[in-house]
């Protein structure tokens, strides 16, 4: 019954996931390795956005640091995801940490939005909820892997997946703070550090500037606690 | 394109070690709901201008100002306005995608 439910309410994401995680398997087959590393990706990183990067950094052969700063980068508004939770997850237990590893965008949706039929465990129907979409990312992930084995073509520009993704990500964001001035601001700063102070460091240095001018911007009042 | 098995299983261990950090940070920092306005404000403004540099990032290796940039330009126009239009990011990326890998491999512009 709690099973049911659960996966019931996981429908709408498996619909999403599926078909992303075949996208995602797709592209990262043409790196070359087996089709299973698609699958196995999908269980230990578990994150859509990170893993379509690490098909564009592996193709450009990033390294480790900047694989890590990049990456961090990019989940970084799943730390204001955890904050909004933090009470309604279990203190302990292990299905606490497993919760924590699968909190994605859309994990975090339906577990903000949905709750547990009454004389449930709430606890094990958010288990249940992660578990159920991480399933549906993993088996779009591996069948997608596995097409893209089938297929053979060129592979000259698919680290244009980069942009692209994070062009899709500027605009959503974009979306939920319509501010021009913000987002002008970033471009300019990010074509003047790549331009005029590091093309290695760009990342580096242009969020450290980012954080230190929104914090000039706020002023001295962001310091006191209300 | 040659990338050994090894170096792509510590890829994925690094990926997935920065995921969990980003994912686990506030459950280990903080114990109750925090309401401080400094990460209110961070909060806010942070994700959107991080997502811009990752953009500007994406093409750290490219010359802007020249005539090879022109099918990054029409990569991105299209994925924008596909982007607008139906707000499906999996058409957006992979037609974008698609159609720049054609300029490129056709050289079309060239």
């Amino acid at each position: 019954m709690l099973l049911a439910t659960a996966f019931r309410t996981t429908i709408p994401v498996m619909l999403g996931y599926v078909p992303l995680g075949i996208a995602f398997g797709v592209l990262f087959s043409e790196l070359g390795f087996h089709w299973l590393y698609a699958g196995l990706m999908g269980v230990i990183v578990f994150a859509g956005t990170a893993q379509f990067l690490a098909v564009g950094l592996l193709a450009n052969q990033a390294g480790l640091v900047e694989v890590f700063a990049a990456t961090l980068l990019l989940n970084i508004r799943h730390i204001f995801y955890g904050l909004s939770l933090l009470n309604r997850f279990p203190k302990s237990g292990w299905r606490r940490w497993y919760m924590i590893f699968g909190l994605t965008d859309e994990t975090y949706s339906l577990l903000t939005s949905c709750s547990a039929p009454i004389g449930h465990d709430p606890v094990q129907f958010k288990f249940l909820i992660t578990l159920f979409n991480q399933i549906s990312w993993v088996l779009g992930c591996t069948l997608g892997g596995w097409l893209g084995s089938q297929i053979n073509y060129s592979t000259a520009g698919i680290e244009f997946v980069l942009p692209a993704l994070f062009l899709v990500l500027v605009i959503e964001q974009y979306r939920q703070l319509p501010n021009p001035g913000l987002f002008v601001g970033a471009l300019v700063l990010g074509l003047g550090t790549l331009l005029l102070l590091s093309r290695d460091q760009m990342l580096l240095i242009s969020c450290s500037l980012a954080v230190a001018l929104l914090l000039m911007a706020r002023g001295g009042q962001a310091w006191k606690s209300p | 394109m040659e990338i050994a098995i090894s170096h792509l299983l510590i890829v994925m261990a690094v990926m997935a070690v920065a995921t969990f950090i980003t994912r686990s940070l506030p459950f280990i920092v903080f114990h109750k709901q925090s309401e401080h306005p400094l990460l209110d404000y961070l909060g806010k403004y942070l994700p959107p201008v991080l997502m811009v540099l990752l953009l500007v990032y994406s093409f750290k290796n490219e010359a802007f100002i020249s005539l090879a940039f022109v099918p990054e330009l029409i990569g991105l126009l299209v994925t924008l306005i596909l982007h607008l239009i139906w707000r499906q990011p999996l058409i957006s990326i992979v037609t974008g995608t698609g159609v720049y890998m054609v300029l490129v491999q056709t050289a079309i512009l060239a």
